[in-house]
């Protein structure tokens, strides 16, 4: 199935649309009947409804460009996406962390939020409040224009964590997902970050990879799957990286689309309703992240985000208005698509919950 | 009855083998979840065991479960393709090797 290079958006996609995203989610099911709502599903375990155990994470979504268009993109990200946070908007999520020291941590997403005008000033910023930052890069970016091929020694200077895509360490696996010649572009990239120490031990530069499965199953046992990509990246291209993140594919946008095209979408809904795990459902990361859209606007996590369902009504719902101590007693608006944080070992945007 | 033998939604019913015999079941589950635990071999390995020896066997619910384990499990196709050639190679050489117990007969039947 080749890869579409226009986003679901710029083809007038039906799944461009999260309202029928969602009606689609919620009429899924098997001959004997509709999946149980996620909702009920927690309230089996006691968890309902879900609240925050303490929000330490503010992932800031800073734009959909990317230079990809990844085939499981839950952002439905692309080159043809204009919506780009402004350096207004980031100033005020500035004063959000100022006013809240329980925000340890700033995880950065896009697109590629490289692409942003104003990433490298707002990386400054969050460094010098001395806040541990992470960066969603995919890789192909530092390599992408010449302007980018500092990222490593920015990244460096900022004592920046890297979280990288590679969903194989393999070419055909890897572009098949996310474009001819992301794999050996991929490659290059990371080596040039090993180069400037990242993944080094002793470096105290993080780097970890990130493995979602490219297809209609769910991901391998998060240890076992790094050490093979350990021993691969390093006998086959003297790669080295700290820790590899498996996360599951929601089934959302480009791979909701994905899944309905190649006649997977309800046996994969089944696969994650039946790998229900409530161990896994109490550690959703939706309990101690909050996440900011490009506008300012707050969501429970970046699914959540790109379904356009806002945080609970009646708690602050755009970054001016901040109020951790408010969002922290909020409830966490849940949907069918959070199945799939829930299955088998759990996944989050660290990797395994469980 | 179902006017096939084969029907891919059986597969998901493989623990109402339980139901006519429980005890017996009961202790093949457990057995069958034991084996499949990492151990000496990793799950990935055993996965890559289970696919080939499901084509030596020719269950198709085990293609079926096995191919989705793998890619589960990680392995990648030139893996699972290299497991299906080792079952292959296996079955073509049990046949072969046969023909020396052919050629032995032929010794003792000719002149």
């Amino acid at each position: 199935m080749p890869i579409p290079v226009k986003s679901l958006k710029a083809q007038q996609h039906q799944f461009a649309n999260p309202a029928f995203q969602l009606e689609v989610l919620q009429h899924a099911g098997t001959e004997e009947g509709d999946f149980p709502l996620f909702g009920a599903k927690l309230q089996q375990h006691q968890l309902y409804p879900l609240r925050p155990t303490g929000t330490t994470i503010l992932q800031v979504n800073v734009g959909k460009m990317c230079n990809q268009t990844c085939r499981h993109c839950h952002v439905d990200a692309g080159p043809d996406r204009k919506e780009i946070m402004t350096r207004d908007t980031m100033q005020l999520c500035l004063d959000a962390l100022a006013k809240s020291p329980q925000l340890t941590t700033v995880d950065l997403t896009g697109g590629a939020p490289e692409m942003n005008p104003d990433f490298r000033w707002f990386v400054e910023q969050l460094s010098a409040m001395g806040r541990q930052v992470i960066v969603r890069c995919n890789l192909t970016i530092i390599l992408a224009n010449p302007k980018y091929h500092d990222l490593p020694e920015f990244f460096k200077a900022h004592q920046v964590q890297v979280v990288s895509s590679l969903p194989y360490f393999s070419a055909s696996r890897t572009d098949a997902q996310r474009g001819d010649g992301v794999f050996e572009k991929s490659i290059k990239a990371l080596q040039m970050l090993n180069q400037v120490g990242y993944g080094q031990e002793g470096s105290g530069l993080e780097l970890n990879l990130v493995y979602n499965p490219s297809g209609a199953f769910l991901p391998a046992g998060q240890k076992s799957l790094e050490g093979e990509f350990k021993r691969r990246l390093k006998s086959g291209y003297d790669i080295e990286f700290n820790n590899l993140f498996c996360i599951t594919n929601l089934p959302i946008s480009r791979y909701l689309d994905y899944l309905v095209e190649s006649g997977n979408y309800s046996s994969y809904m089944e696969k994650l309703v039946t790998a229900f795990n409530p161990v896994a459902a109490v550690n959703v990361m939706c309990r101690n992240t909050i996440s900011v859209g490009w506008d300012g606007a707050l969501y429970d996590c970046d699914f959540n985000q790109m379904l356009e369902l806002k945080v609970q009504p009646g708690t602050p719902q755009h970054i001016r208005d901040f109020d951790l101590d408010q969002l922290d007693r909020r409830q966490i608006v849940l949907d069918q698509h959070c199945y799939g944080c829930t299955a088998g070992a759990g996944s989050s945007c660290g990797g395994s919950t469980t | 009855m179902e006017n096939t033998y084969y029907n891919p939604a059986d597969l998901k019913k493989f623990g109402n083998i339980s139901e006519l015999q429980p005890e017996m079941g009961r202790k093949f589950f457990d057995y069958y979840g034991e084996v499949f635990k990492e151990g000496a071999l990793t799950e990935r390995e055993k996965a890559l065991i289970a696919l080939a020896v499901s084509h030596a066997v020719q269950c198709p619910y085990c293609i079926d479960a096995y191919t989705s384990d793998c890619l589960e499990k990680g392995a990648d196709e030139n893996q699972m393709m290299e497991a299906v050639h080792v079952a292959a190679a296996i079955k073509g050489g049990a046949a072969l090797v046969h023909g020396v117990q052919m050629m032995n007969k032929i010794k003792d039947l000719t002149m």
